[in-house]
């Protein structure tokens, strides 16, 4: 095994083949789900660009109806979300059920005492995590991830919330691809356009919260992270040194979100250290 | 070389599982007897996967195994061209393609450069060959790769230098996704390779890339045969498995060889000097021609 083309990404370019990435992606699903021995995916579908752009690989990729999407608001969830992911649903012809983790949350809340909105954040993204493996149980299926490539690096996403998956065919692409495919996937355009946003509180906005827009903070993960630029090439590229030192103490301050707990080594042979087998053993 | 024709057996072999692959082989090879072929080539570790990691000793085989049985009694019907992972003598576990002829292996060929590095860990799975050498077939000489092998040029002059007219190059090469308006990644820059390396050494250059997915990571596929010319002679599709039949001909062999004569043209011994000084400074060694002259004068 091999090299690919030594031009890729080496420039740090964002530019994707639509039709390409859509059958590698595509492929991933259909294999990785297959080899399970399962035919079902659920996943959440929050009205975003990031679920829209998975269930539509999705649709292409299984049957609409083995696909159960969840919509899962919460009171102060906005209602264009809802309305957006309701249009997929009718888009696609999948099957879908809305759940209201409002008295979830607020339960949480009522036995624990208040907590602040960060908190509260990560308590909804858990609720919506135990609703989605609930159902995977129920249906038989895999619950497709839906981080993307920028947040996964930034740390932007609660760790064994939003960011649990079983599969994740849109982890390798930053938001900026993102929205190029969604627009070759005929994701509708009110959810390509609207401003990102984790709908944890009303007005939420990605790149107020992140301080960064994504436009620019793809072209420098793509230069640092892809084609592995020094920081002085950074600097050339246009980058201020208080952008990439932010984004590049996000990344190693985050680490630990794109890691499962680390063990602590005592026998001959440890898993994570040298009990060693991909996920797709024996398939 | 006669005049041959080869199938291409763009698998997606399934990881770890020696008898479901071994039976998919069997499937392919009834399929290219079907069409007339006179052997079928399949991917790198095709009988095993590539993910292998901690399965490495499990799934390694001696070549005299008998589960190798249902192979060689295939190859009665068909030749064909298989990877493994080959529990060799001292318990040294190498990535390995092997020919298959009338019920025996005819040669076997151990992978000589493991990457190890980005994504690649071979060098820690496996032991690295140390030889490369062609072999007669039924049909005529030829010669096998595995992967990497093919980036370092010397392994392809070699083997022509040492007469192959055909070489077979085993591939497992992932993609890395495709920018607009181009091909998936490996399936460009490996073609570009094999041409390049066929115009060198003229000789036809046989590919098998493998194709799905282990963990998230994909195989391009793309598998191609390229004449003495360099000139694509057949392609199976990227991504897909196909069964991709080509005919090799014997006259283009020979008349590339008469347009281009660059392997009567090779200067062994020149490349023989310059490599023993390159030997010399790079593991600084005594130069041989300063001990002979100091010899002489004592």
């Amino acid at each position: 095994m091999t090299k690919g083309s030594p031009g890729v990404a080496l420039d740090g370019s964002l530019e994707l083949d639509p039709q390409w990435t859509t059958k590698i992606l595509s492929n991933f699903i259909r294999t990785e789900l297959h080899r399970t021995g399962l035919r079902d995916l659920v996943l959440g579908l929050s009205g975003g660009i990031d679920s829209a752009v998975a269930v539509y690989l999705a649709a292409r990729t299984i049957e609409p109806p083995r696909i159960h999407a969840c919509l899962l608001p919460y009171r102060t969830s906005s209602e264009d979300s809802l309305r957006d992911a309701r249009s997929v649903v009718d888009d696609l012809g999948i099957d879908a059920e809305t759940i209201e983790i409002s008295p979830i949350v607020d339960g949480f809340g009522k036995t624990t005492g208040e907590v602040d909105r960060l908190r509260l954040g990560n308590v909804m993204a858990r609720a919506r995590m135990t609703l989605l493996y609930d159902r995977s149980a129920a249906h038989r299926a895999l619950v497709l991830g839906t981080s993307n490539k920028t947040e996964l690096l930034l740390g932007y996403g609660t760790l064994h919330g939003d960011l649990a998956s079983a599969l994740n065919p849109i982890g390798d692409l930053y938001k900026t691809q993102i929205r190029s495919l969604a627009e070759h996937l005929g994701v509708p355009e009110s959810i390509r356009t609207k401003p990102p946003s984790a709908d944890l509180w009303p007005d939420q906005n990605d790149e107020d919260e992140l301080g960064f827009r994504y436009e620019e903070v793809d072209r420098l993960l793509a230069l640092l992270i892809d084609a592995r630029v020094s920081r002085a090439t950074a600097i050339e590229a246009g980058f201020s040194a208080g952008v990439i030192d932010d984004v590049t103490h996000r990344i190693v301050r985050t680490q630990f979100k794109r890691k499962l707990s680390i063990i602590a080594k005592i026998s001959t042979r440890s898993i994570g250290w040298d009990f060693r087998y991909p996920r797709d053993w024996m398939t | 070389m006669r005049d041959i024709r080869v199938a291409l057996g763009q698998i997606a072999p399934r990881l770890g599982d020696f008898e479901a692959n071994l039976e998919a082989h069997r499937r392919a090879a009834r399929e290219a007897v079907g069409s007339g072929s006179d052997l079928i080539v399949f991917p790198e570790l095709s009988l095993t996967g590539y993910l292998l990691a901690d399965q490495v000793p499990e799934l390694a085989l001696p070549l005299d195994d008998p589960r190798l049985e249902p192979l060689l009694e295939a190859s009665q019907e068909i030749d064909i061209v298989a990877g493994l992972v080959e529990d060799a003598p001292g318990h040294r576990f190498h990535n390995t393609a092997l020919y298959v002829s009338r019920g025996r292996v005819l040669h076997s060929h151990r992978k000589l450069h493991l990457p190890t590095y980005g994504l690649f860990q071979e060098g820690r799975e496996f032991a690295a060959g140390n030889r490369v050498r062609h072999f007669d077939s039924p049909w005529g000489p030829a010669g096998m790769l595995i992967c990497e092998d093919l980036w370092h040029m010397p392994c392809a002059w070699l083997l022509a230098q040492q007469g192959a007219e055909v070489i077979f190059v085993l591939s497992n090469g992932p993609t890395r996704g495709a920018k607009p308006g181009r091909e998936v990644t490996s399936v460009a820059v490996w073609r570009e390779l094999l041409q390049i390396t066929a115009q060198f050494q003229t000789t036809w250059m046989v590919y098998v890339n493998r194709v799905g997915c282990e963990d998230g990571l994909t195989f391009g596929g793309g598998s191609l045969v390229v004449d003495p010319f360099g000139r694509v002679a057949g392609n199976a599709p990227a991504l897909d498995e196909a069964l991709e039949v080509v005919d090799l001909k014997s006259d283009v062999l020979r008349r590339a060889r008469t347009a281009y004569p660059l392997l009567r043209d090779e200067n062994l011994e020149l490349v023989e000097r310059e490599l023993a000084r390159l030997r010399q400074l790079r593991y600084d060694l005594p130069d041989p021609a300063a001990s002979t002259k100091k010899d002489k004068v004592v």
